[in-house]
């Protein structure tokens, strides 16, 4: 049985920096996660970052993990359990991380779920065909393996990740032949990155979504339509694109089920992307013990995960006792303000504020 | 759209199709469905169908999507799918 002060699950931005602020405080921490390096989705981030989270690192994002993750293994009191998932939550107190071969107990007085978001998926005809896939696949698959999926891509959705995928595939020499929305706007992608890809010949066609794939066995083209306000088909705006991938980046949802499991209150908010556990300020959910950071907490990005950990790492280790600084907490507390004070947060904000007046 | 082509669960080869019909045939909530079409209950443990599903149900029985039933146990541990040879030794 492992016994930590706090376990943190999930060796993302979010993780990595809740473990950091926990044990800089005087905490021991154990940190888990399924992969066996740390960085969670940083690592397939090319582009660069700005704001707190770049200071002193290297702006991109794999390099701000490269750094994070020297930071934890160096760490006299955090403990990695790479490669391994935790797979249960006991009402006992009890979680188990577990591999193909063993598992281990923990129990732990703090827990950070950082456990970060799953893709969305969405129906048209033939949707599990061989050629369809979420926009994290892609970048795992060329950013982190150096292998392209296919030669033509037809991408949907186009928030920052349909957008930033776009890019990444044109600098890997792939043909997008367009971005779709269903959206009448863009889908809050940064307004600079959108009009790169549209520079580099990109289109992005609004109000059109896609109405199946085809092909023999696998993708050979797409098939899309122009939708009205109602998200209603018109009827001879048909168009077909010739595509071997059909790249899903229509959103992320928490992941959330640890908390399901002991029966966190979450509520449904579209804005922070489906199902999110009730949080206060510092992470803390419904079950006093247990906070969640990044993604899990509601939909956004890096910088905001990495800064939410910070803050429920630090909330951790002064539930704990050990000596916290309480001017940190708020000065991280009000650069995460700051920061969600750009107009792509509006939605985040409006979100949030939703879920605070909820009850716990 | 045909609803035959369409996969509402990967896991288990659901199509939007066997969703409609079993909502027809008066499985309205999350843990019937899951009973009658092991909807959920591959080895994502329905990461990406619950909400299509859930969708589903909301506008069959013309409620927000928040209002469908699910229990809150639902989700149990593993998460994962993971060989039973892991539990028959002692945990570290």
């Amino acid at each position: 049985m492992i016994e930590p002060d706090v376990l943190v699950v999930g060796g993302g931005p979010a993780g990595m920096n809740a473990a950091l602020a926990a044990a800089n405080a005087g905490a021991t921490v154990l940190l888990v996660d399924r992969f066996q390096n740390l960085g969670g989705q940083l690592v397939k981030q090319t582009h660069k970052f700005f704001g707190w989270a770049a200071r002193g690192a290297g702006a991109r994002g794999f390099e701000l993990a490269q750094k994070w993750e020297g930071e934890i293994q160096n760490h006299p009191r955090i403990r990695t359990l790479l490669g391994f998932e935790v797979i249960g939550a006991y009402k006992d107190g009890i979680w188990l991380a577990a591999d193909l071969e063993d598992f281990y107990k923990i129990k732990p007085k703090r827990v950070v779920i950082a456990t970060g978001a799953s893709e969305r998926m969405i129906t048209f005809e033939n949707n599990d065909y061989p050629g369809v896939y979420g926009a994290g696949a892609v970048q795992t698959l060329m950013n982190v393996y150096g292998v392209l999926p296919g030669e033509r891509y037809l991408i949907v959705g186009s928030g920052n990740v349909g957008v930033i995928v776009a890019y990444q595939l044109l600098q890997a020499q792939a043909k997008v032949e367009a971005i779709i929305d269903i959206l009448p706007r863009l889908g809050g992608a940064y307004w600079v990155h959108a009009a790169k890809i549209q520079r580099a010949g990109v289109p992005i066609l609004l109000k059109r979504t896609i109405t199946g794939v085809y092909g023999e066995g696998h993708v050979e083209r797409a098939e899309t339509i122009g939708v009205d306000e109602k998200f209603q088909p018109i009827p001879g705006t048909e168009r077909t694109f010739s595509v071997d991938v059909v790249l899903l980046a229509v959103g992320l949802m928490p992941l959330s089920e640890l908390l399901f499991e002991l029966g966190v209150r979450e509520y449904y908010i579209p804005e922070l992307g489906g199902f999110v556990p009730w949080h206060d300020e510092t992470g803390r959910t419904s079950h006093p013990e247990i906070f969640v950071a990044g993604d899990v907490a509601g939909i956004e990005e890096a910088t905001t995960a990495a800064l939410q950990g910070r803050i429920s790492g630090l909330q951790t280790a002064l539930d704990l006792g050990y000596e916290v600084n309480k001017d940190e907490i708020d000065e991280l507390k009000m650069l995460l303000t700051q920061f969600r004070r750009s107009s792509l947060s509006e939605k985040v904000c409006q979100g949030l504020e939703r879920l605070h007046t909820k009850g716990v | 759209m045909d609803p035959k082509k369409v996969i509402i669960c990967r896991c288990e080869d659901i199509t939007l199709e066997d969703v409609r019909n079993a909502i027809k045939e008066g499985y309205t909530s999350w843990d019937q469905l899951k009973r009658v079409l092991r909807i959920g209950m591959g080895p994502c443990g329905g990461k990406t169908c619950r909400i299509l599903v859930l969708r589903e149900l909301a506008q069959h029985l013309n409620v927000p999507i928040d209002e469908v039933k699910t229990r809150p146990t639902v989700v149990r541990p593993p998460l994962r799918a993971t060989p039973l040879k892991v539990f028959a030794k002692e945990g570290k």
